[in-house]
């Protein structure tokens, strides 16, 4: 039974937090924002390295900071804080006690010791090989070890999920179903376990090989395993940065989803369908049929998309029903005018679901589908579009609910509130800025991870069009602003935590974070049950031409790179 | 089955979990049991992509 002494009550959504959770909540969340830092500095290097009249870092110094860019951002920043959303999504919200939570440290100093171990390797120099590391390419064993440990650590954060649901479940913290929320943060969790199954299966026996202990590692066998763990931890972020938004919304304004029944279908479908889609990274990989990948890539991992659609009208219009009650009625477009744009939680939720179902959701269905693959593949049209999936999407909506979690975890006014404002805009802003322009400059063939776009010292010369090098240009000017944006962020928290005015228990009458029935809304079971929203409807019907133009766009491009007639 | 017996917040609306006698709807079932889910969302991924990719590639005729 849980021993009362180690809860408190938040006098803001009246929750019962234990405090074990609630200190793993913050040593999790804090691990993420440094590794945000290095990650987010090494990518405005990188860009201003990709920005031929600047061209920052020799060529070395340049993969290698790619190298760290993708291993601190992709990986550590977003699992660290991933880890902070299960103990918050169980312990939290269903008003339980963490699981073992001697284990979840354990866990915690694994993945401490594995991120700085991978870190340490890569400063080395002589492991510059992408997060990817295909093989044949060889990294110090070191490399692969702290990524193996970072694993293992984020695989015990799961298992101390499961085991509170099993806590609460037993103990009757909740009835019935746990709320939508944890629901998303599990499927988070089932889709992470996985993910880290698929990694240990295939890093293990590369650090072996690194070793010298085996002699060979097929490349193409490689490249099938491995991109099950890293295609997968992409939708671990999806369902993460979802059940974020869903968490926002009723928060801020105790929204509720639509419908329960149909998001949750919408999560089963991810859990079921959405981690074959790694195939999409295998589409012009010789000796492996189109049968695989069609079917992986296309036939059922629409059905994820599907569920993707359902939760990019469900968001909003759980959004819109709320306002609606709130009695922004008049005409189809009050409710999201009279929204709460100044307050960077919401403004920074919202704005990630529009870059998210827009630059990134779009670009993904057709980067997904084979033939279309063909003329962006390996070009920086892919960075182009998850800088839209997992920065102005997954990144933005981890910022956003920090703004909630800071007062409410930490209990610390957020410092700089004007500045505080600004930063969602500017680093969404940014962000949007490198996917699109990105996405540019790979339609127009410019390849990823490539140091110089003039080839200098080729044998035989090649130039792209000027509008390649405006692009990148561009790029690095967008760069620019989402570091800005990221500064910003990384300012304000740290100073808030450090010294922050400390939130008295008055504060939730004085200075509200949290909007009227916002704490029942999150922590509990219930639809708003209408589908009487002009607003929603018009923003998906832009949303779906806007789809079908860019599709069909796509498809002229390829008919002219490969004429068939 | 105790779960048979709840008629949890989907039927209700409630979010309570009410303790009517109907019996719980097959969907509600699987999506209050995390245990199966986490077995679908590991086991299906497994045999399509990874026992399936791997087979393809186990496939490919060494060079001679
Ligand atoms: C200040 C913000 C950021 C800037 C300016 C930035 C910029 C860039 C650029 C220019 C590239 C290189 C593309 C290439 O040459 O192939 C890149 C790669 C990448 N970025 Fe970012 N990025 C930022 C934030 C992030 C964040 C927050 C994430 C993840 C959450 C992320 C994930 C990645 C990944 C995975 C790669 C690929 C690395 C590789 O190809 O091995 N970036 N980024």
């Amino acid at each position: 039974m849980a021993d009362a002494t180690l809860f408190r009550t938040c006098p803001d959504t009246g929750l019962p937090v234990h405090l074990p959770a609630q200190r793993l909540i913050k040593a999790n969340a804090v691990a993420g924002v440094l590794a945000l830092a290095l990650g987010g500095l090494q990518g405005l290097m990188v860009a201003l390295t990709r920005w031929p009249d600047l061209q920052l870092l020799p060529a070395e110094a340049f993969y290698t900071m790619l190298t760290g860019h993708g291993l601190n951002v992709l990986l550590f920043w977003i699992i660290f804080f991933e880890v902070a959303i299960l103990y918050f999504a169980s312990a939290i919200l269903l008003k339980s006690r963490l699981a073992a939570p001697n284990l979840a440290w354990v866990g915690f100093v694994l993945m401490a010791v594995g991120a700085l171990t991978t870190n340490y390797a890569v400063f080395q120099g002589d492991s510059s090989v992408m997060f990817t590391s295909y093989v044949p390419m060889r990294a110090s064993p070191l490399f692969y070890l702290g990524i193996i440990l970072f694993a293992v650590g984020a695989l015990i954060g799961c298992f101390i999920f499961f085991a509170t649901l099993v806590i609460a479940k037993d103990e009757k913290t909740y009835e019935g179903s746990i709320p939508l929320v944890t629901f998303g943060a599990l499927t988070a969790a089932i889709i992470a376990v996985f993910t880290i199954a698929s990694g240990a299966i295939i890093l293990i026996p590369t650090l072996l090989w690194s070793l010298d202990l085996i002699p060979e590692i097929d490349p193409l066998l490689y490249k099938v395993i491995w991109w099950a763990m890293g295609h997968s931890s992409q939708q671990i972020n999806v369902s993460a940065h979802v059940a974020v938004w869903y968490c926002i919304a009723a928060m801020v304004l105790g929204a509720k989803p639509l419908s329960e029944k149909v998001s949750r279908m919408a999560f089963l479908m991810y859990i079921l369908f959405l981690q074959i889609a790694s195939a999409h990274h295998l589409l012009v990989e010789p000796g492996i049929s189109s049968n695989w990948k069609i079917f992986n890539t296309s036939y059922a991992l629409y059905l994820a998309v599907v569920g993707s659609m359902i939760h990019g009208l469900s968001v909003p219009g759980a959004v819109e029903a709320a306002q609606r009650r709130r009695g922004f009625t008049r005409g189809a477009f009050e409710w999201l005018r009279k929204a709460p744009w100044g307050n960077p939680a919401f403004a920074g939720m919202f704005t990630s679901l529009v870059y998210f179902g827009f630059l990134g959701g779009i670009s993904g269905v057709v980067m997904g589908a084979e033939q279309l693959n063909l003329i962006m593949h390996n070009t920086l049209y892919v960075p182009g579009h998850f800088h839209a999936t997992v920065v102005a999407g997954t990144t933005l909506a981890f910022m956003a609910i920090t703004y909630l979690v800071v007062p409410l975890i930490w209990r610390r006014e957020i410092m700089f509130p004007t500045l505080a404002k600004w930063q969602p805009y500017i680093f969404g802003l940014g962000a949007a800025g490198i996917s699109l322009f990105m996405m540019g400059a790979g339609t127009l063939g410019v390849s990823r991870r490539h140091w110089d776009i003039n080839f200098t010292d080729a044998a035989l010369s090649f130039s792209y069009p000027d509008t390649a090098f405006l692009m990148m240009a561009l790029n690095g000017l967008s760069g620019l602003l989402a570091a800005i944006g990221g500064v910003m962020f990384v300012v304000i928290v740290v100073s808030s935590i450090l010294f922050g005015k400390k939130r008295g228990d008055d504060a939730a009458e004085t200075n509200p974070v949290i909007g009227v029935g916002g704490g029942q809304a999150v922590a509990s079971y219930g639809s708003e049950g209408t589908l009487k929203l002009p607003g929603t409807m018009i923003l998906v019907g832009v949303f779906f031409i806007a789809f079908f133009l860019y599709y069909w766009v796509n498809w002229k491009y390829l008919s002219e790179v490969w004429p068939l007639s | 089955m105790r779960e048979r017996n709840i008629r949890s917040s989907a039927e209700t609306g409630s979010g309570s979990g009410g303790t009517g006698d109907e019996p719980v709807p097959f969907m509600q079932r699987l999506l209050d049991n995390h245990w199966l889910l986490l077995l679908l969302g590991v086991a299906i991924p497994a045999v399509l992509y990874v026992i399936w990719g791997v087979m393809e590639v186990a496939q490919i005729p060494l060079a001679q």
